[in-house]
C-alpha cells in the first residue's frame, strides 16, 4: 500500500496489496509507544556498545560525541538496554517527567 | 464397441495387457480406452482390468459389465473368480489353461464360446518365466481380431525394449497354438 | 504438428506442463495423482524438463514453495488430491491475494472418512471459496488442453491469478485414452513467456503478504471479487484464442443436444460423457432431453448458465459431494441462487451421484431423467435424491 495521508480506495492499492516502496516502515515511527526513556550517564559509560547491540529496534547507535544514545522517533522505551549495561549508567526517565 | 474384461493376479500383467490393447487400436487410429479397477493394487490378488475398443470416439465412463470378451491370464483364476460373469451372449472367454475344452465346461461351468491355449507353457518355453500377458494377447487376436497382430508387436517393442522379441515370439505361439471352440 | 497416441490423462498433463516450460514443479505424490508427478520428476531426471523438482513433505509445503517460487517470477506448477488439497487449504487463499499465476491440477477425489482414495468432487467443493479460477476436465484432451489454457490464463497480466484445473481420479487419472499431443513450437506460440505482474526482485524490492489492518482488509477484498469476476473475459478471450491455435474449441457452459430439449441435466466433469450416451439412448427413443456441461466454476458463468437455460422449465443438477446439513449439492444450491431473482426460471431437481468412486451407469441417468420427466407433467419438485442409494 502506497503511503498516503487519505486511507486508499480499492481502486487504489498496490497490485497484490503489496509494499512497493522500499524501506518504508522508517516512516512508521514507532516512538510514540514510549512511556519512558533511556538517559546515558556518559560520566560511567565505558562505551562498550552493550546496549547498541542488544536493541531490538536498533535505534541506539553511537553517536559523534563516542557515546551510544537512543533514536527517539523509534525508541520504544523497553529497557532492554538498561537491563544489559553493565556499568548500570542507563536509567529510565518518565515521559511525562 | 468391444469391452474387454482381463483378469489376473497382482503382478501378472493385466494392467499392462489392457493398456497394450487399447494403445496398439489407437495408433491404428481407433477409439480405445483401458482403465484398471480402481483401487489399491496387492501383488498375487485377483485383480482387474478393462479395455474398450471402437471406431467412433467412447465416451462411456462406466465400468465394464456386460464384456464381449474376457482375457484369464492365470489358470486357477476361474476357479475362484466367475470370470464369465455378465459375458454377452456370443462373447468368447479367453483362458490360459493346459485343460481341455471339455475339461473347461465341466470343471468350470462355462458355455460361452472359448479360446484356450497353454500360456504357461509357452512363456516358460520362450520367455524362460511364467509371465503370460504378452502370450494371452496372441490368443486374443485370434479369437476376437480388434487390432493387428503388428500393432502389438510395435507396443512390445516401445514397451519392453530388448525383452521384446522374446514376447512376440511367444505372442506369436500363441496364435498358432490357440484353440477356438464354439459356445455350446 | 500433432502426434495422436494412447495415455493417461495424468501422462497428458505431466506433458503439457513440460510442453509449457514450467521453472518449479512442487508436489507431493498423494493418489490418484500420482502419475503426473512420477512422470514429471522422470521428465526432469531425464533433462527433458528444465525445472527445479522440489520433493517437499507434505502438501501444505508443496503449495508453500509454490507462492515462493512464483513470487520471484517462476512459472509455477503443482498437483495434488482429495486430504492433499485439504491440507493446502490455508495457503490456497494466499496465492491469490498475492496474485501470484501458479497452476495446479487436482485428480477430483473424495475426501475422508471413512477413507476412500476413489473419485467425487468432495475436494473441490470443500475449496469453493480460495479464490482461484476453477475450471473442469471431461477427457484426457481436454485436461492436456486446459493445462496448457491455465498458464496462459494465469499469467495474463490482466489476471495474474492462480489456475484450477480439475479432472476427475482414476476415471480420467488412471485410464488410457487417444490424445492429440501438440509439439513444442505450436505451444511457445500460443504462451508466451512469463513476465510476472509482481516479483520479488533485489533490484527493485517489494514486501509482499503484508498485515491488512481492518482499515484495508475490506479493500483487498473487494479487489480479489472483482479480479476473479472480471477474469471472465479474459477466460473467454484466451479459450477463444485456444480454439484457434489448437482446433478445439471451449466454452465456460458446454451444451449437448439441449437446442430442443424439453428437460435437462447439468454435469460436471468426465461423468458428463457417459451422460451424452444416456442422452442419446433417450433420444433415440424419441425423449427430447438434453445437457449442459458447467466446465467453468469460478468465476461462475451466470450469463453462460442462463443463455444455456433458456426458458426450459426443468433443470436436473447432478452434484458430486454432499454439503452436510445444508442445501445438499453445492452445485445445485449455486444454479439455485443463481436463478433467485430471474422471472424466468427452471424447477431444479437435485441429484448426488458417484460419490466415493461410486460407479455411475446409464441407468442411473435414466433414474434422473425420469425424475425430470415427472417433475415436468406434474411440475413437484422432489427431494434432493442420492442416486444409487441402496434403501
Amino acid at each position: 500500500m502506497r503511503r498516503q495521508s487519505a486511507k486508499p480506495k480499492w481502486t487504489e492499492l498496490a497490485v497484490g496489496s503489496a509494499i512497493d516502496v522500499p524501506g518504508s516502515a522508517r516512516y512508521y515511527k514507532t516512538g510514540d509507544w514510549r512511556s519512558s526513556r533511556p538517559v546515558w550517564n556518559s560520566e560511567h559509560c565505558i562505551r562498550c556498545g552493550v546496549c547498541v547491540i542488544f536493541c531490538p529496534e536498533g535505534c541506539v547507535l553511537f553517536q559523534p560525541d563516542g557515546y551510544p544514545n537512543a533514536d527517539l522517533d523509534y525508541c520504544k522505551g523497553c529497557g532492554i538496554c538498561l537491563h544489559e549495561c553493565p556499568t548500570g549508567c542507563i536509567r529510565m526517565v518518565e515521559e511525562e517527567d | 464397441m468391444h469391452e474387454v474384461r482381463f483378469h489376473g493376479r497382482g503382478g501378472q500383467g493385466a494392467v499392462t495387457s489392457a493398456e497394450l490393447l487399447a494403445q496398439a487400436a489407437i495408433d491404428e487410429g481407433k477409439s480405445a480406452q483401458a482403465f484398471p479397477s480402481f483401487g489399491p493394487e496387492r501383488r498375487g490378488a485377483p485383480v482387474m482390468a478393462f479395455a474398450r475398443v471402437a471406431d467412433r470416439p467412447i465416451r462411456n465412463r462406466t465400468v465394464i459389465q456386460e464384456p464381449t470378451a474376457v482375457l484369464v491370464l492365470d489358470p486357477a483364476l476361474p476357479g475362484l473368480v466367475k470370470v464369465d460373469d455378465g459375458l454377452v451372449a456370443d462373447g468368447v472367454v479367453i483362458l490360459n489353461t493346459s485343460r481341455s475344452a471339455d475339461e473347461v465346461r465341466k470343471d468350470f461351468g462355462i458355455v460361452a464360446k472359448l479360446a484356450l491355449v497353454d500360456a504357461n507353457r509357452i512363456a516358460r518355453e520362450v520367455i524362460g518365466r511364467v509371465i503370460t500377458n504378452t502370450t494371452m494377447l496372441g490368443a486374443l487376436v485370434r479369437a476376437v481380431g480388434l487390432v493387428e497382430a503388428s500393432s502389438l508387436e510395435k507396443q512390445f517393442e516401445s514397451r519392453f525394449g530388448r525383452l521384446a522379441a522374446k514376447n512376440i515370439q511367444a505372442f506369436q505361439r500363441a496364435q498358432q497354438e490357440v484353440v477356438l471352440v464354439d459356445a455350446v | 504438428m500433432e502426434t495422436r497416441t494412447g495415455m493417461e490423462a495424468s501422462i497428458a498433463i505431466a506433458e503439457a506442463v513440460c510442453l509449457c516450460d514450467a521453472d518449479i514443479v512442487a508436489a507431493y505424490p498423494i493418489t490418484p495423482q500420482t502419475h503426473i508427478v512420477e512422470h514429471l520428476s522422470e521428465l526432469v531426471a531425464d533433462g527433458k524438463l528444465h525445472a527445479n523438482f522440489v520433493p517437499v513433505e507434505s502438501e501444505h509445503s508443496a503449495m508453500s514453495v509454490c507462492c515462493g517460487t512464483s513470487a520471484v517470477g517462476a512459472r509455477t506448477y503443482t498437483a495434488t488430491a482429495s486430504q492433499g488439497l485439504a491440507l493446502m487449504h490455508e495457503i490456497l487463499f494466499i496465492a491469490p491475494a498475492l496474485r501470484l499465476p501458479i497452476v495446479m491440477s487436482v485428480a477430483n477425489r473424495s475426501l475422508s472418512g471413512p477413507i476412500s482414495i476413489w473419485n467425487d468432487h468432495s475436494d473441490v467443493m470443500a475449496e469453493r471459496d480460495i479464490g482461484w479460477v476453477q475450471i473442469f476436465a471431461e477427457n484426457a484432451q481436454q485436461a492436456l488442453d486446459l493445462t496448457i489454457w491455465a498458464f496462459r490464463l494465469a499469467e495474463d497480466r490482466r489476471v495474474s491469478l492462480p489456475v484450477m484445473v480439475n479432472f476427475d481420479g482414476f476415471i480420467l487419472s488412471h485410464t488410457i485414452e487417444p490424445v492429440l499431443m501438440p509439439d513444442k513450437e505450436t505451444v511457445q506460440a500460443y504462451l508466451p513467456p512469463f513476465e510476472p505482474l509482481l516479483r520479488l526482485d533485489v533490484d527493485a524490492p517489494v514486501s509482499m503478504g503484508p498485515v491488512g489492518i481492518p482499515d484495508i482488509y475490506t479493500e483487498t477484498h473487494h479487489v480479489q471479487q472483482v479480479l476473479l469476476t472480471d477474469a471472465y473475459g479474459p477466460i473467454v478471450e484466451t479459450l477463444d484464442a485456444f480454439g484457434k491455435h489448437f482446433g478445439r474449441e471451449y466454452k465456460p457452459v458446454e451444451t449437448y443436444r439441449a437446442d430442443d430439449a424439453e428437460v435437462l441435466l447439468l454435469t460436471m466433469g468426465a461423468l458428463g460423457e457417459t451422460a451424452m450416451e444416456a442422452v442419446d439412448l433417450r433420444r433415440e427413443r424419441g425423449q427430447k432431453v438434453g445437457l449442459l456441461r458447467l466446465r467453468l466454476w469460478r468465476p461462475f458463468p451466470f450469463e453462460d448458465l442462463y443463455r444455456a437455460v433458456g426458458r426450459r422449465p426443468v433443470l436436473g443438477v447432478m452434484d458430486r459431494a454432499i454439503s452436510y446439513g445444508g442445501p445438499y449439492g453445492p452445485v445445485a444450491s449455486e444454479i439455485k441462487a443463481a436463478f433467485y431473482h430471474r422471472e424466468q426460471r427452471p424447477r431444479v431437481v437435485e441429484f448426488v451421484a458417484g460419490l466415493g468412486g461410486r460407479d455411475v451407469p446409464i441407468s442411473d441417468f435414466d433414474t434422473m431423467f425420469d425424475a425430470l420427466f415427472d417433475t415436468l407433467e406434474t411440475g413437484r419438485v422432489p427431494e434432493p435424491r442420492l442416486v444409487g442409494l441402496r434403501e
